[in-house]
């Protein structure tokens, strides 16, 4: 450079910017260190306090009285898996539904409409959507029930499969559509055979993705589910939940009831996990395909 | 002379089974199938509808009982049939802005570090981690919060705010600290909010054309004046969305605040108080409330937080917007 010419104020202005530079740069390194220690953190504790309360019998025992020694989480096993079931039945089709019909309707007003309004679904508050499944389905019966917590995760993942649908549909090439029609496919047939499947491995992660994260949700459940001691199956009865088994022994004043919610954290991060990888391997089969 | 112009404006395969299928008349299976999909789409609208109409019937008693004065009341007493939602609010507000001072500058930093900084292979990695604080259930945090969080706060942070940095004298690090609190509730929720606001700035950051770094460093700025004066005024409203949405995450948390914040309806000036916010009174009063009052009144507050959270994701999806159609333009 041309240092050399450069009057001497100059000169230690730029060193000093240089220098200005510097810090910053090493800051956003310090920021991305302190915002990975709280999962490390996280996972460390979970795994070293869950991993030694974790058994045969967490998965295949009743939660016992406090005081009696064992017990497990067999029905909040269960229970969660029912749930995210419910979920799953209820948000997944409206949400491929809704998802088709914006990316077959770009720019008119309702496909605008209901875009916008399916991004003001997904910030309402978990805890809202409780209030709102609770004043719909328990109420007027009377008792809680395990259809009105799934209906209410089910409401979560709507707008999240939608978004995902449109998505995954839209980067279709329009190559394909059109060699679809010449082939005189009706427009039904090839959206929902040519388009939407090869769409699909995309829509299925983005709906695994979806379910994975209200797997762990509880504030809704509060209201819905309730939780229950007992093993129930049944879609009319209050249900026990992971998370919410987790909630109950983590506020109790009692060590083994502290260890049980350690436990059930790890198992239910595992779930998650587990939904997690599915949804992963659901895309990387998109890819195949497509080098095919 | 309609259906002309429409089949003008579409490319040549569409133009001619369109034209096909108007000859033929409309196929039975089309026409089933676009009702079905708006029918879905529908279901949108109807569910917000929904969702606001049952909560307000369920919030009505409550608020016909107490009018406006429900807002702005700090007494919430149970035995006594009065319900102001106010100590419940403030803690929303104070825990959430918590919330957002210290994710904030850690969110835009790891933004930064990933859009421009970061060698390839860390990149990767650091995305990851930093998303998957997202996928960590709630209640998960707040059983960490109990266990791990609270004593090391109330061990080792607060003597340190107290005693070296001499913040004790201030009223935000007065009185006893017990160890649920307003602090810890606004610590967690920093944890929580993190992942939003780092994944929306980064993507803005990322939309900002190339050109504008290469004509910064081309004038001889430097690294940090680059992201300084050329992406971040282009991404700033984006950010803002980030940011606000992040605040919309935090305002509406209910099990790790539920579970770390202490629950008491007081407003404190300290942050080392218990405290309540709008959720999690709702959650932790919801299973002993017997009467029709109290449990009308949670409603109401349900119906309060409802309206914010619309109010600032609203707000925060537009912002985010504005920049996308910007940089398309």
């Amino acid at each position: 450079m041309t240092t050399g010419v450069m009057p001497r104020s100059t000169r230690l202005n730029r060193a000093k910017r240089r220098g200005v530079s510097g810090m910053m740069v090493a800051l956003t390194y310090l920021a991305a260190a302190l915002a990975t220690l709280p999962l490390l953190f996280i996972v460390i504790h979970i795994v070293k306090l869950g991993a030694g309360a974790i058994s045969v019998d967490l998965f295949t025992k009743m939660p016992q009285p406090v005081g009696e020694a064992g017990g497990g989480m067999a029905n909040a096993i269960s229970g969660t898996l029912i749930l995210i079931g419910i979920a799953a039945a209820v948000g997944v089709p409206v949400g491929i539904g809704a998802g088709l019909y914006l990316a077959e309707h770009k720019r008119t007003p309702l496909a605008n409409t209901v875009r916008f309004l399916s991004d003001v679904l997904n910030g309402i508050p978990s805890i809202v959507m409780g209030i709102f499944a609770w004043q719909l389905l328990v109420r007027p019966v009377g008792h809680f029930s395990a259809l009105s917590g799934g209906v209410a995760l089910g409401a979560m993942i709507i707008p999240l499969v939608t978004r995902t649908t449109e998505e995954m549909i839209r980067i279709v090439p329009n190559s394909l559509r059109e060699a679809a029609l010449a082939l005189g496919y009706q427009r039904w047939r090839t959206s929902l055979s040519v388009i939407l499947r090869t769409a699909m491995p995309g829509i299925v992660t983005g709906a695994l993705v979806a379910i994975a994260r209200i797997a762990g949700e509880t504030a809704p459940l509060l209201f819905t589910a309730f939780g229950n001691q007992f093993w129930s199956t049944s879609l009319r009865q209050p249900i026990a939940a992971l998370p919410l088994q987790i909630f109950t022994y983590a506020i109790s004043p009692y060590d083994e009831w502290h260890s049980l919610a350690w436990a059930g954290a790890l198992v239910l991060i595992g779930i998650v996990l587990i939904i997690s990888i599915a949804a992963r391997f659901a895309t990387r089969s998109r890819f195949g395909a497509a080098v095919d | 002379m309609d259906g002309i112009e429409r089949i003008r404006g579409m490319s040549g395969l569409e133009r001619e089974t369109t034209a096909r299928v108007s000859i033929v008349g409309s196929d039975l299976g089309d026409r089933a199938y676009s009702v079905i999909t708006t029918a879905f789409a529908i279901c949108i609208p109807l569910l917000l509808i929904a969702i606001a109409i049952e909560i307000g019937r369920a919030a009505w008693p409550a608020l016909h009982q107490f009018g406006f004065g429900f807002l702005t009341s700090s007494e919430w007493d149970v035995p006594a049939g009065k319900y102001g939602a106010a100590p419940a609010i403030f803690g929303t507000i104070v825990s959430s802005f918590i919330a957002l001072v210290i994710a904030t500058p850690l969110a835009l930093g790891v933004a930064i570090f990933l859009s421009e900084f970061a060698p390839r292979w860390l990149q990767q990695p650091v995305a990851f981690l930093v998303d998957l604080l997202a996928a960590i259930p709630s209640v998960v945090y707040g059983l960490w919060g109990i266990f791990v969080m609270i004593p090391l706060l109330r061990e080792d942070v607060v003597p340190f705010l107290r005693d070296t940095l001499h913040l004790g004298a201030t009223p935000f690090f007065a009185g006893p600290a017990y160890g649920p609190s307003m602090l810890a509730a606004g610590i967690i929720l920093a944890i929580m909010a993190l992942p939003y606001i780092s994944a929306v700035s980064r993507e803005v950051l990322r939309a900002v054309p190339r050109s504008q770094r290469e004509a910064a460093l081309a004038l001889g700025a430097t690294r940090w004046e680059v992201i300084r004066d050329a992406v971040i005024p282009n991404a700033r409203s984006g950010i803002i969305g980030g940011i606000i949405l992040g605040l919309g995450r935090a305002l509406g948390e209910t099990m790790a605040v539920t579970m770390v914040i202490g629950n008491r309806a007081e407003i404190s000036s300290s942050l080392l108080a218990p405290g309540y916010t709008m959720a999690s009174l709702i959650a932790n009063e919801f299973s002993e409330a017997t009467s029709d009052l109290h449990l009308s009144a949670l409603m109401a507050v349900g119906a309060v937080l409802f309206v914010i959270t619309i109010i600032v994701n609203a707000i925060a999806r537009w912002l985010v917007w504005s920049v996308s159609v910007r940089n398309e333009a």
